[in-house]
């Protein structure tokens, strides 16, 4: 233990200490894991273990493919009818908890978002298997609702009896008319939710993207991968490239619909949010129809601004640019006042963010803009190119775990392939500086001497309040209540505690607006009562 | 309208739930588990599980819950999960130091059909068990019952692994409160000390899942029954088993293993049955039942006997686990509402003939339904209107497109708090029952008014 009397704990005894308790095996694994951040003169990072088992009863952040697929990836299309083919556990925790914010098209568009659909097994399905029963369901599902698409998602006991959801979906199609297809998702494939982000994608880039013929027209026309609408984020994102004169094709998945996905294939270039999650979606895309991509982020008024003009030198376009401008110049003094404001308040101040894809990395924009401090972070399912960034991609080595999760053999599509910029034109863009297909990872932002951590477990969580204690910690749910149990607030980065939108310009306001708040708020300092802080005994009254 | 496509029609279905009106088996095995001290609950399959329990009791209780897992990968599901479950126990016991490891399977676990006990016997004689430690276990499949009759399981394992029968009578009473919230179990305590019987309460989240802010988590809180108390409840006087599918399981494993007789009772909800606890409690621990308890119970029935005429003949739909929604449906039997539509996830026919029973006295019928699913629950709704809604977060939605107050009870309720401070047990928790419906009665009656019929005094 480390006494206040010392001089503050170096990144490397931080490190010791938090596996320190371990036994030696695991210890060693976690060392791998946990990093001290340092920019090498070639700008290459320090190499970092991700995306590998869970070690059992070491209490994880981490769920599992089955939430990763419907819970994530599914979760915020409003008219795909999903059922959870399983018992009635991993249905009724999927349903509505992910916080999925929709808007229809008119209040008689068909919106699934408020019902979880389930085949509720039952021991007699797993013993004589379920296929039957799940027929069925989708037949009454299909009565009850009519949707455009049914997606089935298996969970852990459908993989293990064998049930093939597969040609159930296949029967399903013939029999009914419309799209049914199917996931394997059972829980126990891969090591985190982030192999069911794969088969999500997978399945969706198989059954239903490039369906459609037309799209929404436009002149720039974009799709958005991998920004999931919590709190209204990607509403906001939306109503900046309307006002930019931006047309959204598609949206993967936040405030999404069916005709969405089917019509991508005719954007002209996908946009990455949470490269995690969806980086593969963009790569298949561009093998198959010809569309580039760019990594951008609209967390942080920054960021937000940045990627508009990513977009705008993209397509090359001076009425596009100037509008972009515009747009940028209006938002910002609204955006400045305000942190000029709450930065009084917050600057020196740090914090620390454990969090699913690309949040920890992204949100550390906005904690900067009003002057504090990231002093670790690191993801609950990333891998080592979300942290070293894409130059790592060559080198990495799929495991067992990995070779698990399908990987679609995708060619250019014979009819529906065009290169949306020549070879010139893509080299002339890159020559210009526009970062095309690159993602540098979270590491190289950060700052030096801090710490990045893969997969962090609730006993390097404790410690590192303990040693660190920072004025935010960011994680999710289950976190939460630890945490603020210490003293120390909690933002949960998952579901925005039914905050935000925190995204584009608007967003970052209300994210100072709570980071302000949760920093200044003055609860914590009153955790100790007076005669816990002054316990000795005065004999003031008792003598009298 | 957010359940737009609910369509009023019923159609008998085979093979779809929609929206469930239960959950699965381990999420109430955590619960239960939690209710042990130095206990650390343990999932056995794969780490998605955990999650999710751990995510909705979180939500639920505004508490930290702490449980492993065995985070099964598809090796694991094949082979088995002996090797992760023996990593775990190593694991658990270096970082987190309880005093029992509770483990309960999953669905996977259970289809592969995983031995927990011979992995926890292959671990202790590796010596991977400390001294004085122990491993306990639940099967939990997630295919069979629900929440509820996991958490029933759970508390049954308590008895099989630590009840004993020394020979010496200790006196006391075994209570188990069965799926109730902190503070209902506090306050069967309370009420338990007020009548004067010396109680063992088991499972007991109350200080566990209600613990207070101090600046320092604790992994465990100082709530929660003792392993000694647990031992000692096989030389208790008698059982008394709240709820019948919680707690009954407990209390019949206890008397076959260890002698105590058992007398299964509902949950003390509402008058009758908290009089029935009241007097079975008596009986059980030979005391007499003070005044204090008496005067409790007179403020109840005049707050009753004050506000009936705003509660008599209001249609009400209760929707929840089997043994609250019998001592709620009493209740509101007792304040005389009429329940008509009753239906919980969980199956057992005993609960539909039990529930016909009580409402019998209304003259009115009811539809009830055991095993059952909200989409029914609200399709029921919208061919027979109510005047109030009783049931879990999830009834949120259903009155709100149908416009019909919604009292929150039950599991889990993620978007309110009080459940884990202000009990609904006992007299107390009738007087707060009486103030939930009232209010929620009268502010929609001051909402509907028209001006010149817009009240100020009762």
């Amino acid at each position: 233990m480390f006494k206040k009397t010392q001089k503050p704990p170096t990144p490397e005894e931080v490190r010791d200490y938090l596996v320190d308790k371990f036994p030696t095996k695991i210890a060693r694994k976690r060392a791998k894991q946990i990093v001290v951040n340092s920019c090498e003169d070639d700008g290459s990072v320090p190499e970092i273990l991700s995306n590998t088992r869970t070690t059992p009863g070491v209490i994880t952040q981490r769920g599992c493919s089955y939430a990763g697929c419907k819970g994530v990836i599914l979760g915020p299309v409003r008219d795909i009818l999903t059922i959870t083919h399983g018992p009635i556990g991993c249905g009724f925790y999927s349903w509505l908890t992910r916080r999925n914010q929709t808007l229809p098209d008119s209040p008689e568009s068909p919106n699934y978002m408020t019902y979880a659909l389930s085949t509720d097994m039952q021991e007699s399905d797993i013993v004589f298997g379920g296929e039957k029963k799940l027929k069925e369901a989708v037949r009454e599902a299909y009565g009850l609702f009519q949707p455009k698409a049914i997606a089935i998602c298996s969970t852990c006991p459908v993989g293990l009896i064998g049930d093939d959801v597969h040609a159930v979906a296949r029967d399903m199609k013939a029999e009914l008319g419309i799209n049914v297809f199917a996931f394997s998702c059972e829980g126990y494939k891969g090591v985190s939710q982030s192999a069911g982000h794969h088969i999500a994608n997978n399945g969706i880039f198989a059954h239903v993207v490039g369906t459609k013929e037309e799209g929404v027209p436009g002149k720039f026309r974009i799709n958005m991968l991998g920004e999931y609408n919590i709190g209204g984020d990607a509403f906001e994102i939306e109503r900046l490239l309307k006002a930019c004169g931006i047309t959204l094709v598609a949206s993967f998945s936040g405030n999404a619909d069916y005709d969405q996905f089917a019509s991508a294939h005719t954007a002209d270039l996908n946009c990455i949010m949470c490269h995690r999650s969806i980086n593969y979606v963009a790569e298949m895309m561009e093998t198959k129809y010809g569309i580039p991509w760019i990594k951008v982020n609209f967390i942080g008024a920054e960021a937000s601004a940045k990627s508009l003009r990513k977009i705008a030198q993209y397509f090359d376009d001076p009425d596009l640019k100037a509008l972009v401008e515009k747009v940028i110049a209006s938002e910002m003094p609204e955006v400045e006042r305000v942190a000029a404001d709450i930065a009084a308040r917050t600057t020196g101040k740090t914090a620390m963010l454990f969090v699913g894809g690309s949040r920890a990395h992204h949100y550390q924009e906005l904690f900067k803009e009003i002057g504090m401090k990231t002093l670790a972070a690191g993801y609950e399912f990333g891998h080592r190119d979300d942290y070293e960034g894409r130059v790592v991609l060559p080198s990495l080595k799929p495991d067992a775990d990995s070779r698990n999760i399908e990987e679609l053999d995708v060619h250019p599509d014979p009819e529906k392939f065009s290169p949306r910029k020549s070879d010139e034109e893509i080299k002339k863009l890159i020559a210009e500086g526009l970062s095309l297909h690159d993602y540098e990872g979270m590491m190289k932002d950060m700052e030096e001497n801090t710490l990045t951590i893969d997969d962090i477990s609730h006993h390097e969580t404790e410690k590192l309040i303990e040693l660190w204690r920072p004025d935010v910690f960011c994680a999710g749910i289950k976190e939460k209540y630890v945490v603020q149990k210490s003293g120390v607030p909690l933002k949960q980065l998952h579901s925005y505690d039914y905050g935000g939108p925190y995204a584009g310009f608007k967003g970052a306001i209300n994210f100072y607006r709570d980071i302000d708040r949760m920093t200044s708020t003055r609860i914590w300092r009153h955790i100790k009562a007076p005669w816990q802080v002054n316990p000795e005994i005065t004999a003031e009254f008792a003598a009298a | 309208m957010l359940l737009r496509h609910t369509n009023p029609e019923i159609t008998e279905r085979q093979a779809l739930s929609v929206n469930p009106a239960k959950t699965c088996q381990p999420i109430g095995a955590m619960y239960a588990a939690l209710g042990v001290r130095n206990c650390f609950p343990h999932s056995h399959g794969s780490q998605g599980c955990c999650a999710y329990h751990r995510s909705t009791l979180t939500r639920h209780y505004k508490e930290p819950v702490m449980a492993g897992t065995s985070s099964f990968t598809e090796g694991a599901s094949v082979f088995g999960g002996g090797a992760n479950l023996t990593q775990a126990i190593q694991n658990i016991f270096a970082l987190y130091e309880p005093e029992v490891i509770a483990v309960h399977t999953t669905c996977l676990s259970e289809t592969i059909g995983d031995d927990v006990p011979s992995f926890v016997h292959q671990a202790t004689e590796k010596g991977f068990v400390p001294a004085g430690k122990r491993v306990i276990h639940a099967n939990t499949p997630s295919y069979v019952g629900s929440h509820v009759t996991g958490f029933a399981n759970m508390t049954k394992a308590l008895v099989d692994y630590f009840a004993k029968k020394s020979g010496t009578p200790n006196g006391k009473v075994n209570v188990v409160p069965g799926f109730v919230e902190p503070a209902d179990m506090a306050e069967i305590k309370r009420l338990s000390a007020a009548v004067g019987a010396d109680v063992i309460l088991f499972p007991d989240t109350s200080g566990v899942l209600n613990a207070p802010l101090t600046g320092h988590h604790r992994m465990f809180p100082e709530g929660g029954v003792t392993t000694a108390q647990l031992a000692s409840t096989g030389d208790s006087l008698a059982t008394l088993a709240l709820g019948y599918e919680a707690s009954k399981p407990a209390a019949e494993a206890l008397d076959s293993k260890c002698k105590v007789p058992s007398r299964i009772l509902d949950l003390p909800i509402g008058l009758l049955a908290t009089d029935r606890f009241i007097d079975a409690l008596r009986q059980v621990a030979g005391v007499e039942v003070p005044d204090a308890v008496t005067v409790e119970r007179g403020q109840l029935i005049d707050v009753i006997a004050d506000m009936e005429q705003y509660l008599h003949g209001k249609k009400v739909a209760l929707s929840g686990d089997p043994d609250q929604l019998v001592a709620l449906t009493e209740f509101c039997v007792t304040l005389g509402m009429i329940p008509v539509h009753v239906v919980t996830g969980t199956p057992g026919k005993a609960f539909e003939r039990r529930i016909e029973e009580i409402v019998s006295e209304t003259g009115h019928s009811v539809n009830v339904k055991a095993g059952g699913d909200m989409y029914y629950f609200h399709q029921l709704i919208k061919n027979e209107r109510v005047d109030l809604i009783i049931g879990n977060t999830y009834c949120k939605y259903i009155a709100r497109d149908e416009d019909i107050p919604l009292i929150r009870h039950g599991f889990p309720l993620m978007d309110r708090i009080g459940h884990i401070l202000f009990p609904t047990v006992g007299y107390r928790g009738a007087m707060r029952l009486v103030e939930k419906m009232l209010d929620a009665i009268l502010d929609r009656k001051d909402r509907d008014s028209p001006e010149e019929s817009f009240e100020l005094v009762m």
